[in-house]
């Protein structure tokens, strides 16, 4: 702080310090080198109510321990990387602050569940882009757009898709489904989004494929309603309402 | 200018699945029969536990006059059929979802099967099967229609 109580008399009147509070991070760790199972260890840092989770792991790697692993690109809620589970729950490390926190008691930072643990914090996305890259996840046309034009749509076909145009495949709703932590067959609350995202499009023309392969054992109805993705979703994508709007499209036999 | 190309590889098929799709159909089971059930149980509360003498007219000759009756035996069937295949379904799905052992899965799931069908062909026997005047009883706990012996 460059800020202090003693400033001449005859300056501004001082700004009182930014209040800083110790929290106590407990993160589960696992290092595939040394360890059977992965272990909790407690960190000690110095935060500020406006700092997030991020900045907690980044000085804890940083400053004490060079060791701790996890992923993070942008850092402010866009890229998805560092989605992990922050006191039980399904978060982005960059958009959870400290201030909606309790740190009268310790913060608990592990890993997403239902994807296997590479290291630390971090997990293989892999079982996760697949079921993703099931559902078709592109615009598909057999039809040529109108001569030197785009294809045009109406602003209420495309409000119909619009909440699941703002996934960032952080995989936070997915590894919050329960249905999804004891079967890693289900498609999962993303890829749903995702198909979701291209069967309500009015250009697309593939939809049908897309409700055949969610139409399976292991598709739509699979989903119980827990809402468990609707809570844990960074971006408020209303996820499972988009899957309940999949089910009807399946039993009407069109989008 | 735009330009058609041709497809980089073959589209992608679903492998489609011969037969009915269970999934599915139970999904929408568990729907229709939920809303039919919410009518039948209260409209068996209501009729067992309000109109009348409440729960103190149900004795041995309230369930046989009852049962005299064509409706209530179809209710009372339908009731049955709808609430343990729903029942069962639900509990189906509960195993699916939290056993992840293959061999504890199947032994819940077979012990389901065997109770839901167990119990609704016990059920449609005592609807059906039901004698209301059982010989030697005394007459005043059997139902008014009753031939006096």
């Amino acid at each position: 702080m460059t800020l202090v109580a003693d400033a001449p008399a005859s300056g501004p009147a001082p700004e009182a310090p930014i209040e800083a509070f110790t929290v106590t991070l407990i993160i589960r760790r696992f290092d595939p080198d040394v360890d059977e199972e992965p272990r909790w260890q407690d960190f000690d840092v110095q935060m500020f109510a406006t700092d997030r989770i991020l900045d907690a792991l980044h000085k804890i790697k940083w400053e004490q321990d060079g060791s701790l692993t996890f992923r993070r690109s942008c850092a402010h809620g866009i890229c998805g990387s560092d989605a992990m589970r922050i006191n039980g729950r399904n978060r982005l490390a960059c958009k959870t602050l400290i201030k909606d926190l309790d740190i009268t008691k310790p913060i608990y930072v592990e890993a997403i569940k239902g994807l296997p643990l590479e290291k630390d914090l971090i997990v293989d996305m892999d079982p996760f882009f697949e079921s993703f890259r099931e559902v078709q996840p592109f615009l598909q046309s057999n039809t040529a757009p109108p001569k030197d034009k785009e294809r045009i749509q109406s602003v209420a076909d495309r409000a119909r898709f619009d909440d699941t145009t703002k996934c960032i495949l952080c995989a936070a709703c997915t590894s919050s489904c329960p249905v999804f932590w004891t079967d890693g067959q289900y498609f999962g609350p993303a890829a749903i989004v995702n198909a979701h995202r291209f069967i309500f499009d009015s250009r697309d023309e593939a939809a049908q494929t897309r409700l055949d392969i969610l139409n399976d054992k292991e598709g739509v109805w699979r989903c119980r309603t827990t809402f468990n993705c609707t809570d844990a979703c960074p971006r408020g994508i209303q996820v499972t309402q988009a899957i309940a709007e999949v089910k009807q499209a399946i039993m009407r036999g069109k989008p | 200018m735009a330009t058609t190309i041709d497809s980089p590889r073959a589209p992608y098929s679903v492998p489609r699945k011969r037969g009915v799709n269970w999934e599915k159909w139970g999904w929408i089971y568990m729907r229709a029969s939920g809303v039919v059930l919410i009518v039948l149980i209260f409209g068996h509360l209501f009729v067992n536990l309000v109109m009348g003498d409440g729960v103190k007219g149900i004795d041995f000759a309230f369930v046989a006059g009852k049962w005299a009756s064509p409706f209530w035996q179809v209710w009372d069937l339908l009731m049955l059929w709808l609430a343990f295949i729903h029942g069962g379904n639900g509990m189906r799905t509960i195993v699916n979802d939290y056993a992840t052992r293959p061999l504890t899965r199947k032994i819940l799931l077979g012990a389901i099967l065997v109770s839901v069908v167990a119990e609704i062909i016990l059920g449609t026997w005592v609807i059906f099967g039901f004698d209301p005047c059982p010989a030697g009883s005394p007459a005043d706990v059997l139902p008014s229609f009753c031939p006096v012996v």
